[in-house]
């Protein structure tokens, strides 16, 4: 556990208690007794100017880094990016990290029990978009009494959630560090999410939404292992299995797992219904696919930020297919044309989109150095 | 911040740019230049540069940089976007040096440059006397390896600017020990040449 955080404890804000207080939805609804999970990391200085949000993808959670407890075999999720003297320095920073709400590990989501029923929502979970995660944190940030962000920072869904705070909250960020993310969900990327909630909603056990004893869990395996192939390159995919067969010296002539890359794909699968659930991942992937940055400006990049003055750090990876780099580069002729300081690089990974969690070196020089010129100007 | 000691013709190129511009600096590789004038001059600079290690040389100084190749162009900045466009010793290694210096003129109020320049002496002479391509200090290439795939001299320069009808606003030749001779002599006497130049 040398160089981590060590042992970190989960927190909880709840708010949303009556009418007044309760979270407005882009949807027009209202959400009640809204429960934040969240964990934090370092210490807010004096001046309250050393904190960093950072945003988790998909099926992440709030535990970025150290462990739980001692037994814990796995660290947080970006363990090798934040600590002490990693990249989200720990010693010199005050990271903070919270569950989205739609989400299954801790925060307020579809299996929660809806207040007003003593039941759980499930499908009566109103349907929540990426404006109204990020409005929910914001209520966390006055909850935890930070001003101002120095940065927030996130990749993949954690990367839209990014730019939706410059959009909806300028003046509360100073820089922001964008990874691996698009302004708006592709077709293809919706194309891919359909895909996903299809197996799930065809389970015959997901019950629409209603399962108690019985989880749709070949559903959602099946959903994890289409998004898992989303997330690798073609090349990444060679290098690690290639055509290698999987405990056999011939083909079995049967349709089990023959080949390495596909009992691969079912551990994904089955190690993901264990750490998941079926409704989040409805509610999550459709928050992904309406995030169009562009909705409110006619369509047009340039024009939603206009008026942006944040510092943006932007990186994409060269064999991201599901968020390829051309809409990192997008993101970046729309912000130099409204004369905001943006730094661009599109690592050169063969990982695919996972490269944001796995090229760690790379990745951490060029945050390292981002955040330290910014946090000393 | 550390005190940052330029190169020759950058330090001459950072004396042409006024206070508070607005300055793109195409290849800016560790981005030195662009720290001084961000610090020094308070300009308001970012730069474009290739190479991966240099753009995070570049995030540690706080200067703002742009991976992509020079030999897409400049197609995604409006006309005049810039008070100025740099590029030192970088035209030799485009791949059209001439459609890169109209797009520089376009985008850029004004264009200052640094060309290397191949009409120097010594250059000249190692050609005449051993007969194989001149290599040297500032071209450490061989002829089969080298990225400097259109080297001129100061009058082939010249020439193009006047073909692309570019104007030349200033020209300062320089020479390790510069003296008179580079002065009345650049296109013998000078290893390099920084030009001001805009469109007409």
């Amino acid at each position: 556990m040398t160089n981590t955080v060590g042992i970190v404890k989960e927190k909880d804000f709840t708010f949303g208690k009556n009418e007044d207080d309760a979270l407005i939805l882009d949807s027009g609804k209202r959400l009640l007794d809204v429960n934040l999970r969240y964990e934090t990391y370092g210490t807010l200085n004096k001046s309250r100017n050393n904190a960093i949000l950072i945003q988790h993808a998909l099926t992440g959670s709030a535990h970025v880094a150290g462990y739980h407890s001692e037994n814990d075999r796995k660290p947080g999720w970006w363990n090798d990016m934040v600590g002490p003297g990693k990249a989200f320095d720990t010693d010199k920073y005050f990271i903070v990290c919270s569950n989205c709400i739609g989400g299954c590990s801790g925060s307020t989501g579809p299996r929660s029990v809806n207040p007003e029923t003593g039941k759980r929502y499930n499908l009566s979970f109103p349907v929540i978009t990426i404006a109204d995660m990020v409005r929910a944190q914001y209520r966390l940030m006055k909850h935890l009494n930070i001003p101002k962000w120095l940065t927030v920072a996130g990749g993949s869904m954690g990367g839209m959630l990014v730019l939706q705070w410059v959009l909806d909250y300028p003046d509360k960020i100073d820089n922001v560090i964008a990874i691996a993310t698009s302004p708006k969900h592709s077709p293809q990327a919706i194309a891919f999410n359909w895909v996903g909630r299809e197996s799930i909603m065809n389970d015959p056990r997901w019950d629409n939404g209603n399962y108690e004893d019985e989880f749709p869990e070949n559903g959602l395996a099946t959903a994890r292992m289409l998004a898992h192939i989303t997330y690798l390159s073609e090349k990444s995919m060679d290098i690690k299995f290639g055509r290698k067969l999987r405990k056999l010296k011939n083909y079995a002539y049967n349709f089990s797992h023959n080949f390495e890359v596909e009992s691969y794909l079912e551990y994904q699968g089955q190690t993901f219904v264990e750490r998941f659930d079926a409704n989040s991942y409805l509610y999550i992937t459709r928050a992904m696919d309406y995030f169009d940055v562009t909705a409110d400006f006619d369509g047009d990049l340039n024009k939603a930020f206009e008026n942006i003055k944040t510092k943006f750090l932007v990186v994409s990876f060269s064999s991201d297919w599901l968020y390829p780099p051309t809409e990192s580069r997008k993101i970046v002729k729309a912000l130099r044309s409204s004369n905001v300081d943006v730094t661009y690089c599109n690592i050169d990974s063969h990982y695919g989109h996972d490269a944001f969690l796995l090229e760690a070196g790379t990745l951490g020089k060029l945050i390292t150095g981002f955040l330290d010129a910014n946090y000393l100007t | 911040m550390e005190n940052i000691i330029l190169r020759q013709d950058l330090k001459e190129i950072s004396n042409l740019v006024a206070p508070k511009s607005k300055v793109l600096d195409l290849g800016c590789g560790n981005g030195s230049l662009l720290a001084k004038l961000r610090s020094e001059k308070d300009v308001i600079g970012s730069g474009i540069e290739l190479a991966q290690e240099r753009i995070i040389k570049c995030t540690e100084k706080g200067v703002p940089v742009v991976q992509e190749n020079l030999d897409d162009g400049l197609c995604q900045f409006k006309d005049n976007s810039f008070d100025y466009v740099i590029l030192s010793k970088t035209l030799q290694s485009v791949q059209r040096p001439d459609h890169l210096l109209k797009d520089m003129v376009r985008v850029g109020k004004k264009a200052i440059l640094s060309i290397i320049n191949m009409g120097f002496y010594r250059l000249r002479l190692q050609l005449l006397f051993t007969g194989r391509m001149p290599e040297s200090k500032t071209l450490p290439y061989h002829w089969y390896n080298t990225p400097n795939t259109h080297l001129g001299t100061i009058k082939d320069f010249q020439l193009l600017c006047s073909s692309l009808d570019i104007k030349i606003i200033r020209e300062i030749p320089l020479n390790e020990n510069s003296n008179s001779l580079t002065k009345f002599f650049p296109n013998l006497f000078a290893t390099t040449s920084v030009f001001k130049v805009t469109k007409n």
